[in-house]
């Protein structure tokens, strides 16, 4: 995996919430047996109209967004199935952030992503950032009073600043840090630890758990 | 100290803890599907690596495949990705159920009834509706692909370790009210993130009194609610069910005595905390029926199509663009609300006693000319209980297509899809745009409740219906 250094790239804006992984690629795109090739279908039937052009009422076809590499959600992004394709499709589109806000519902914090999808970006060199609404809505009306601004992600520093100005900054969980800092292999990582899963193996009963 | 049942599960799993703050996690069994595993088995092939416990690895088909004429995979797409599960289970020892096995089935349908799925135990699968396996005490829950090939290669995965969130249903539901309806009512309660970051834990007098079966139901939508993981502490209930005939993979005679005597001890402490909890009186719970394009956009059956802005946790914008694209208007009845297509299926609603139900609300009645009605099987093993019971000549009776198993038209990776603005009827676990077919409108509903609309043509309250 590529280690994720410092960038700045266009803000591309998406202003819906739930966005589930169906919307983010629809199942017909996850029967290939290949790793490669989803950017073209991202949020695929948004995208695209009924023959298979680019439909302009989506925000993200928007001239201004071409190349974008920062994505600027709403809450629960990527819920729904468990499939990577949506998180492969992200970042082969260009996608190298995502920003959506965290929200309150009664007594509890509701995460701005959806776990499993969070845990395929890592695994895939995305990183996700959760601010507050506020902060989000900040983000939106900067990027709508001029449609094209750029931000910089600093992942070591946890910052993220706009062109316009204004910089946030956001918590990110220390290991993943590290993980998306060094682009470290995870497979290979966890072999290091081979002799703790043998002597845990030779113990441990798989019938009763 | 106290522990919940997830704890004491967590803590015999942990191989290590790391210092980044995750846990090594052991993992005591990995279902496998043909959607999210070849990238994963590629990944291997390229690092030379191997799966490493072969014998807790299961492999079935079923996302992909045809439910009427399995001879042959049409689309030659699908049949590839079919194709390379079973090569890849052939190079790296993997026990695949295909489609010529009498075991072949949803995963999530197969796993119980083969017995490969037991309480205490930690399981994983490239699906978010291994949730499902929670309902025998166990802890289940879908990984994406780089992780099913990191439990290929190492039977562990990095996790942090999640919170603990309990939901209890007092009391006791009223006749015709589903498992399916208490999950849709917390699903809306809590929002479909409300359990993001948690694992669920069900209980309480509703809990208890249902049958694995319907308690399988409750599990598999926890994901819906947000949460990777549900589950509920195993009682006799679990145990009648794990020493059924037929359950290959289940421990048997004293082996199966000693097992039990460790499941007892599973269920959590008096006393336990968790960090968030709710409860829910289970015998005010009505049948219920999303109307919207996510899961917690749901209501009572005696309710109407809300006005948007009115729906807690959904901005008036969002409720908008679901009613839109649902077809409905504010203020209109659910039960005025015509249906074209009935399913009665999946990993949430797809096991005999789905079947039986739908077929008792059948029994002598046909469906609406109106409606297509398809009724398949989550497990070959189902559909033959349910010829032998004779089900399927009550669903043939009355209309329906009598199909083999396979996710079908859950969603629509396989020929089962519903057509633009087709809308559906559907005992399925998601609502999302575009998920039965693209431009399809689905209502998620329990299996009686579908079966009357196929009757009746359009939504009704099941508990009157029946009794009049
Ligand atoms: S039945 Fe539906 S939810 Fe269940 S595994 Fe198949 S596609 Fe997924």
């Amino acid at each position: 995996m590529d280690r994720f250094e410092t960038y700045t790239g266009v803000v591309g804006t998406l202003d819906r919430a739930n966005v589930d992984t169906d919307q983010i690629i629809p199942k017909q795109f996850l029967k290939s047996i290949k790793r490669t090739g989803f950017g073209e279908s991202l949020f695929f039937d948004w995208r695209y109209n009924e023959v298979g052009k680019p439909d302009q009422d989506f925000e993200l076809n928007a001239p201004a967004f071409a190349g974008a590499s920062v994505l600027v959600t709403r809450n629960n992004f990527g819920c729904g199935s468990s499939r990577e394709h949506a998180v492969w499709a992200i970042a082969q589109y260009g996608f190298r952030t995502v920003i959506a806000p965290w929200a309150q519902r009664g007594d509890v914090r509701v995460p701005a992503f959806a776990d499993i999808f969070r845990n395929n970006c890592v695994k895939n060199g995305v990183l996700t950032i959760e601010l507050s609404s506020a902060e989000v809505d900040e983000i939106f009306s900067a990027v709508n009073a001029s449609p094209g601004l750029k931000a910089t992600v600093n992942l070591e520093a946890q910052t993220i600043a706009l062109e316009s100005g204004k910089s946030f900054s956001f918590e990110v969980d220390p290991g993943v840090k590290e993980t998306l800092l060094k682009g470290l292999d995870d497979i290979a990582q966890t072999l290091e630890h081979e002799s703790d899963i043998s002597a845990f193996e030779a113990t441990h009963n798989t019938q009763l758990g | 100290m106290s522990k919940t049942l997830f704890e004491k599960i967590w803590e015999k799993h942990v191989v290590k803890e790391l210092s980044d703050g995750t846990a090594l996690l052991y993992i005591d069994r990995h279902l496998v599907h043909e959607v999210t595993s070849p990238q994963a088995f590629e990944g291997l092939r390229m690092t030379g690596r191997k799966v490493r416990r072969q014998n807790l690895t299961f492999a079935t088909m079923d996302h992909n495949v045809p439910t009427d004429d399995r001879s042959v995979i049409r689309d030659p797409i699908s049949r590839a990705q079919v194709e390379a599960l079973s090569k890849n289970c052939a190079d790296f020892g993997v026990t695949l159920y295909d489609l010529d096995s009498d075991k072949q089935g949803i995963v999530h349908t197969i796993g119980p009834e083969l017995g490969i799925t037991l309480p205490g135990l930690t399981m994983v699968c490239g699906d978010s509706h291994t949730s499902t396996h929670g309902a025998f005490g166990t802890l289940a829950f879908g990984i994406g692909t780089s992780e099913v090939e990191h439990v290929l290669a190492t039977q562990t995965l990095r996790q942090k370790k999640p919170k603990t969130y309990k939901v209890e249903y007092t009391g006791k539901l009223q006749p015709h009210v589903f498992s399916k309806d208490m999950i849709l009512k917390l699903i809306g309660l809590i929002g479909t993130a409300g359990g993001t970051g948690y694992v669920l834990e069900y209980c309480g007098e509703a809990i208890r009194s249902l049958s694995m079966e319907a308690r399988m139901t409750v599990c598999n939508m926890s994901i819906e609610g947000g949460a990777r993981a549900g589950m509920i502490a195993p009682d006799d209930i679990t145990f009648d069910y794990v020493s059924a005939e037929d359950r290959p993979f289940a421990p048997k005679g004293e082996a199966f005595e000693k097992a039990v005597e460790y499941w007892r001890t599973l269920p959590g402490d008096d006393g336990a905390k968790f960090d968030a909890t709710i409860t829910i009186d289970a015998s005010e719970i009505a049948p219920q029926v999303t109307w919207g394009t996510s899961p917690g956009m749901v209501t009572d059956v005696t309710a109407t199509v809300p006005e948007p802005g009115s729906v807690p946790g959904y901005s008036a914008g969002d409720v908008e663009k679901a009613l839109e694209y649902m077809g409905l208007t504010p203020g209109t009845p659910l039960t005025d609300v015509s249906v074209d297509t009935v399913f009665i299926g999946s990993c949430t609603n797809g096991r005999i006693e789905d079947l039986r139900r739908a077929a008792k609300i059948f029994e002598g009645r046909k469906k609406a000319d109106s409606v297509k009605l398809l009724v398949v099987p989550g497990s070959e093993a189902v559909r033959r209980q349910a010829e032998a019971e004779g089900l399927d000549k009550v669903f043939k009776g009355a209309g329906a297509e009598w199909r083999f198993a396979g996710c079908s038209m859950c969603l629509g990776m396989n020929p089962d899809q519903l057509k633009p603005q087709e809308r559906s009827a559907s005992t399925s676990n998601r609502n999302f745009e575009g998920r039965q077919g693209k431009g399809g409108r689905t209502h998620l509903v329990s299996p009686e409740m579908a079966a009357a609309a196929a009757i009746e043509g359009h939504f009704v309250d099941i508990r009157q219906w029946s009794n009049g």
